[in-house]
């Protein structure tokens, strides 16, 4: 429940965004749990959407090995569906998985990938 | 029957599909009761078009009576007030009646539905038994059915129906009944079936004409509602949920669509300013207020959305599904919000924080008003969004109208919320009894300060609370920490740490840096105003080395410490005790010298990496590290211990500690995970050293388990104190940079002791900053040592004969060496001290590093040779070397040693060869050692080695003799030797060595053997003993140079029985006429023992018969076949009788038998002399040695001889064993030199047979 990484496009803003992601760790957990005791094996890594507040969408993602995603949109920005999200997400999770699959990466320190961060730099420009 | 509607519909959920009735009235009046009854009482199934799967309803009609304008116009769109079936009830049951009235009453009432295109119609006639029994002239009851049947269902029979004795109860008429209505029924399906499609097709076609201009969503909203209210009416809520989900989304796609710039005419009416703003309402199942506005096209987004709403709630209430509501109202305010903004619809601010508000707290109260506390408990992660959104909304509004902070609001916010209070309107009348209604909330909330914040701190207390009960900890902490924000605007520090603290704690358990920052930053500002001044400078501590924050505020904060620091000075005694982890970080400890261990007073200092996190730079009053002081009584081992290991040490780590210390706080992700550490691990097995298993082992799970379980006691700041210790190091006035620094300490090192740093604190003005524990454990040792004197030879092994060098080391720990300190060895005889002017001592200091060198001066006397030590401080080692000579004792070898080379022939087990052939003869010599340190004397014992060992033999040629001297280099040296001589000791005139040796000069190489071997000549008779001594000239052959001192080497020895006696011959002759021996054919071995000589004294024991003046002696032999060439036929040993006298012959004949074909050795021939039992002879000790009592021979001899005192000899044998010296006949071999064997080493030609034609092939 640590972060690895962060980024966020309005910097401005960056402060209420880590709030909200915290926060959004609980309905994360929930469901995780929610999930576990329904199906454990053929589980859905897609959490889909966690909570909306006023401003932001926040959707969730959770792999096998329990790392989250989490990913806050605009909530303005109605082009975003559930399949766009889910495809962000499979993005974020090749990405990552690529970096773990580096040798001189050790789990659990923050990710300083630049392909990871790339990738994630193309994929809100891509959005925003 | 109720009286048929006139005025307006109300939509109520009474609706029920209308049914009109025509014909007799009294009589239909007489059956309602029981008719409505009944009809709802049995599901009937609906199958519905378009492949909607069919239902079970329960049908409900509200009958009205027939009238014209009832029916519906062919462009009405209205389907509630649709009658969906006609009835036309008749009891006639007279013909004439029937002909006369009723027929054309119902002629009159089909003519009127055909003109309205309706089918849907019934006629149902009523029989009665009591009317038949008044008219007597009955016709079949039939005919007037039949009749009926006839005039109007000519295709449709069944439109017509016979109900018969209605108000009885009789079973009859039971039957008649349900006939009835299970038609009833299903015309009733029929016909809206038929008209619902219809109806549906209408609204889609309307749909699709959505594109024109003129289309009004709100007039389609009409319609499809329509259809909505019919299916409510049906119970078919699922359906009418439907019908509104689709209009919503409609209306959402319109909006966004709108967003996106295609706009729609009719939706400039939904973008008018919005004045009002209520809330919703969900008490009322229609909220006919604003459809009526919807109708008219007037209604506000708000409204539209609103009644939506409402109407969607009250559906999914009726579903029993009252989560889905909240799920749905949190979407709906959001969305609503979003439009608002999307479609530019001018509000007043805050107005929709009102809006939302309200609209929280009314779904929420409606929530609770149909659902007991136990669900709502439960249930409370769907409507704690609500909760959430309502306390934002609330504290929004809060803030804009003043009334969060610490004065109250201005003038300003009080216009601000009269205009929203004036955008509430009037309270509902539906929700003006009640209160706690959103409404009277609101306006409460917003009148006044106090009751503002009673409000809110409800609301956040409990979304808290609702928080924590379903786990939601982390936004149970997001609204404290909202909450202690406005405690902050009330000036309330004291209730919002408590929030800021809890806060806290998650987000650095879990390692989000940013809120951490955030909300540290609060906290500080909170303690500052509380004046809780460590706590406030612990935290700016924190903050200002968090590089989270903008280099000006880390500066502030740096300040904020330097400034309290030096202004605290002079009024405070008390000085603030701070932890470092924030202000410093100590990276590196370096020891010089590095193996940090150093005898006492000598120097050590110690060098602190410090990495400073402060942004500017500090100037620290004093750095001191506490150190704890162990005086163990090991401590003087260890240290010696560690001396030893000091090399090994230097060449590791060179003395650097390094301390693994996590990033400050804020930065880590997890605070202090211990890394992990792996260990390769093998598992031989202990008697083959083959590999069982290997594997990875993880050394400290203990410590990431744990971890991992306790996260919660991550951080404890106050738990710092500081250790009052006797030993400090210290530096005063260190100037801190940002960043790398670095601190020398001088270690004290006045006792010796182990040493341990514990505490680092830096002190700035008053405030002191503590690093508690310096893990890993520093340590370093002070000792102290005695003097200690060490002697020990160069090589592995001391020579004696040769110089060898001896060095000498002086540890001379804590004694200094004074000028006049003299060595004192007293001398021993066999070992000399070589004194050679250029020996020099080298002086090492105590790390190994030379010092200077310096002649030593060595002073010989008769008894005392003195060494004059340097002068040298303590704690040096003082070295140097001495050649030591120690004589080599001559030995005088004893007689018979070590016979072990002979001629081959015989193998004799000799006892002398008590120690192994390794173990050389040694020399110990102890030397005693006076030191000026001590009054002892030291003894030193030394072991010298003989480089040397010399074995003779006799070799015997017929009647010549040989003596050879094997000489066997010992050491690990090789030699020169020069001069090999061997001289008869005893000087006997007629007897001469002559050497056989070519060389005179040889070298010997380390561990090998050089032979030598002289001829023994001479002239008159041989002596039967003859002395010898053997010497040698060696000298070590390290060096090429020659002129290198020869030793002699001197070996004596004596030899005996010298003379040959006899001549031993073994000839093997083919049978006769053959050319040469086959194998498998016997041969004639013939074995002839010649006497040499005449009787000598050697001939002198017991053995020796005299008769007749001739002298015999009894000799045995045996033919003994070692290598199993030969098969011996018959006897192959005997007794024979020797006369003693030259040249006097016994020849042996045998039969042996080739085995192998080739060139064969022939069989050894043995000889011995024979002692015949009764003879008393005395005992010589020596003889013993050379008894062949072996049992192995005494076996053979069993076997092979049949003499028959042999066989008495084993007879006795086992009779008595401490007789068998006396009794038994013995054996005694020949000493080497008297027994001569012709035939060593012949061989002879054996053929293979030629017969031998088998052949014997073995396959395995």
């Amino acid at each position: 429940n640590y972060p690895l990484y962060i980024r966020s496009i309005p910097t401005e803003n960056e402060l209420k965004f880590h709030y909200t992601v915290h926060t959004s760790l609980d309905v994360v957990e929930e469901k995780i749990s929610a999930v576990g005791k329904a199906l454990v094996d053929q589980r859905e890594l897609y959490l889909g959407l966690l909570y909306p507040t006023e401003d932001y969408k926040v959707y969730g993602y959770v792999t096998n090995s329990k790392v989250k995603f989490v990913i806050v949109v605009d909530s303005s920005n109605t082009a975003l569906r559930d399949n766009e999200i889910r495809s962000m997400f499979r993005k974020l999770h090749n990405s990552y998985t690529d970096v773990m699959c580096n040798p001189f990466y050790n789990p659990g320190d923050p990710i300083q990938s630049k392909a990871f961060d790339n990738m994630v730099s193309a994929m809100m420009v891509q959005v925003c | 029957m109720e009286p048929p509607e006139e005025k307006p519909i109300i939509y109520t959920m009474e609706n029920k599909p209308i049914v009109t009735c025509a014909g007799d009235q009294n009589l239909f009046t007489s059956l309602y009761h029981s008719l409505a009854q009944q009809l709802s009482r049995e599901p009937m199934e609906w199958r519905r078009s378009y492949g909607r799967p069919p239902k079970m309803i329960h049908l409900e009609a509200n009958f009205v009576q027939f009238k014209e304008d009832l029916l519906p116009k062919e462009d009405n769109k209205a389907l509630l007030t649709f009658p969906f079936l006609h009835i036309y009830w008749t009891d006639c049951c007279d013909t004439e009646i029937y002909k006369a009235t009723v027929k054309e009453d119902i002629i009159r009432w089909q003519n009127l539905l055909k003109t309205y295109n309706t089918v849907d119609w019934l006629i149902v006639v009523v029989e009665s038994d009591t009317k038949k029994k008044n008219k007597t002239n009955i016709l079949p009851r039939t005919s007037i059915v039949d009749k009926i049947r006839n005039d109007f269902c000519n295709k449709q029979s069944d439109r017509c129906v016979v109900l018969s004795d209605p108000l009885k109860d009789s079973p009859r008429s039971q039957e008649s009944w349900s006939a009835f209505l299970t038609k009833l029924r299903t015309l009733l399906l029929m016909s809206f079936t038929k008209n619902l499609g219809k109806f549906e097709d209408d609204m889609r076609t309307l749909r699709e004409k959505r594109t024109e201009p003129g289309w009004s969503f709100c007039e389609y909203f009409m319609v499809q509602e329509e259809l909505a209210f019919v299916f409510e009416m049906l119970q078919q809520f699922e359906d009418a949920l439907v019908q509104y989900d689709e209009l919503d989304a409609l209306f959402t796609q319109y909006v966004v669509n709108f967003g996106a710039g295609d706009g729609a005419n009719w939706l400039t009416s939904f973008c008018q300013p919005v004045h009002s703003w209520n809330g919703l309402l969900l008490r009322k199942p229609i909220d006919m207020e604003k459809r009526d506005l919807i109708q008219k096209s007037k209604a506000t987004l708000l409204d539209m959305r609103s009644y939506l709403f409402s109407r969607q709630c009250t559906l999914l209430l009726f579903l029993q599904r009252p989560w889905e509501v909240t799920q749905r109202a949190l979407e709906l305010l959001h969305s609503c919000v979003q439009e608002l903004n999307l479609l530019e619809v001018l509000v007043l601010q805050g107005a929709l924080d009102c809006w939302v508000f309200l609209s929280c707290l009314e779904v929420l109260q409606r929530i609770e008003s149909c659902s007991d506390w136990a669900q709502l408990d439960s249930n409370a992660s769907h409507t704690v969004g609500l909760w959430t959104y309502a306390t934002e909304k609330l504290k929004a509004l809060g803030y804009l109208c003043g009334l969060a902070s610490e004065n109250g609001p201005n003038s300003e916010d009080l216009n601000r919320t009269v205009d929203l209070l004036a955008g509430l309107g009037a309270e509902r009348p539906e929700t003006a009894s009640s209160l706690q209604s959103p409404y009277k909330k609101l306006k409460e909330a917003l009148s006044s300060v106090e009751a503002f914040e009673k409000h809110y701190l409800e609301l956040s207390h409990a979304t808290m609370d609702m928080y924590k009960t379903i786990g939601r900890l982390r936004s149970a902490r997001l609204v404290g920490k909202s909450l202690a924000e406005f405690y902050m605007r009330k000036g309330d520090p004291q209730k919002a740490e408590g929030f800021l603290q809890e806060a806290l704690k998650t987000y650095m358990t879990e390692g989000w840096a940013l809120p951490v920052t955030h909300t540290r930053k609060q906290l500080a500002e909170c303690q500052k105003q509380l004046g809780q001044m460590e706590n406030y400078l612990q935290t700016s501590s924190l903050l200002a080395s968090d590089f989270n924050l903008p280099e000006e505020e880390r500066k502030h904060f740096c300040q904020e410490i330097l400034n309290f620091a030096n202004q605290q000075t002079y009024n405070q005694v008390q000085k603030v005790v701070l932890g470092m982890s924030s202000f410093a970080q100590l990276r590196q400890l370096h020891f010089k010298p590095c193996s940090a261990v150093v005898h006492v007073g000598g120097s050590l200092t110690i060098e602190l990496s410090l990495h400073s996190h402060m942004p500017v730079p500090v100037w620290v009053g004093q750095v001191a590290a506490s150190v704890h002081f162990s005086n163990e009584k090991n401590c003087f081992h260890n240290a010696v211990e560690s001396l030893s290991k000091q090399r090994v040490m230097a060449g590791g780590n060179n003395g650097i500690i390094h301390i693994q210390t996590d990033p400050p706080a804020g930065h880590s992700p997890r605070v202090s995970l211990p890394s992990l550490e792996l260990y390769e691990m093998h598992d031989k097995s202990p008697s083959d050293n083959s590999l069982n298993s290997t594997g990875v082992i993880c050394k400290n799970v203990h410590l990431l388990l744990r971890h991992q379980e306790s996260v919660s006691s991550i951080e404890t700041p106050s738990g710092v104190s500081l250790e009052d210790s006797a030993q400090v190091l210290k530096t005063t006035d260190v100037l801190l940079e940002p960043g790398f620094n670095k601190i020398v300490f001088t270690a004290p090192t006045h006792e010796p002791g182990m040493y341990t740093l514990r505490q680092l604190c830096a002190t700035v003005g008053s405030v002191q900053f503590v690093l508690p524990h310096i893990y890993p454990i520093v340590q370093y040792d002070v000792y102290s040592q005695e003097p200690q004197l060490k002697v020990e030879p160069l090589t592995d092994s001391l020579l004696a004969g040769i110089a060898q060098k001896l060095k000498f080391t002086i540890i001379t720990g804590h004694y200094a060496i004074k000028k006049g300190d003299v060595l004192q060895l007293s001398n021993v005889d066999a070992m000399h001290i070589l004194y050679s002017p250029g020996n020099t001592a080298t002086i090492l200091s105590n790390t190994g590093e030379k010092v200077e060198e310096s002649v030593l001066m060595i002073q010989s006397s008769e008894k005392v040779t003195s060494i004059m030590l340097p002068l040298t401080p303590a704690y040096h080692v003082i070295e140097f070397e001495l050649e030591v000579i120690c004589h080599i004792l001559s030995t005088l070898s004893k007689p018979f040693d070590n016979e072990r080379l002979t001629n081959g022939e015989l193998h004799w087990k000799t006892k002398e060869n008590e120690k192994p052939d390794s173990c050389q003869a040694s020399i110990a010599q102890k030397m005693s050692i006076d030191c000026p340190w001590s009054i002892y004397s030291t003894i030193i014992a030394l072991t010298f080695y003989n480089p040397f060992k010399a074995a003779q033999s006799l070799l015997s040629a017929g009647k010549r003799k040989y003596i050879q001297v094997c000489l066997q280099n010992m050491s690990e040296v090789s030699f020169h030797l020069l001069d090999h001589n061997l001289t008869e000791s005893l000087k006997c005139p007629n007897i001469e060595l002559v050497s056989m040796n070519v060389k005179t000069r040889q070298h010997v190489y380390r561990k090998q053997s050089v032979f030598c071997l002289w001829e023994i000549k001479w002239t008159k008779e041989l002596p039967s003993s003859l002395q010898c001594q053997f010497s040698v000239n060696f000298s070590p052959a390290i060096s090429e140079e020659e002129s290198t001192s020869f030793k002699p080497y001197v070996y004596e020895f004596q030899l005996e029985n010298i003379v040959t006696l006899y001549n031993v011959k073994a000839e093997i002759y083919p049978v006769l006429g053959a050319e040469h021996c086959r194998t498998g054919s016997l041969c004639s071995l013939e074995v002839s023992i010649t006497r040499l000589s005449d009787l000598t004294e050697a001939d002198q024991d017991e053995s020796l018969t005299e008769s007749d003046g001739l002298c015999t002696t009894k000799l045995m032999y045996e033919v003994v076949d070692n290598s199993s060439n030969w098969a011996l036929c018959g006897k192959s040993s005997g007794v024979i009788s020797m006369p003693v006298a030259a040249r006097a012959l016994h020849k042996v004949h045998m039969e042996v038998m080739p085995l192998f074909a080739g060139n064969l050795p022939f069989p050894n021939v043995k000889v011995s002399k024979y002692l015949p039992h009764h003879s008393s002879h005395s005992t010589q000790p020596d003889i013993d040695s050379w008894l062949e009592n072996d049992l192995s021979v005494d076996k053979a001899l069993d076997e092979q001889a049949d003499s028959s005192s042999i066989r008495s000899r084993t007879s006795t044998h086992s009779a008595s064993n401490e007789h068998k010296g006396l009794s038994m006949p013995r054996l005694q071999s020949f000493s080497p030199g008297q027994v001569f064997s012709c035939s060593t080493g012949m061989q002879v030609l054996v053929v293979p047979s030629k017969d031998d034609h088998v052949l014997e092939v073995n396959v395995t």
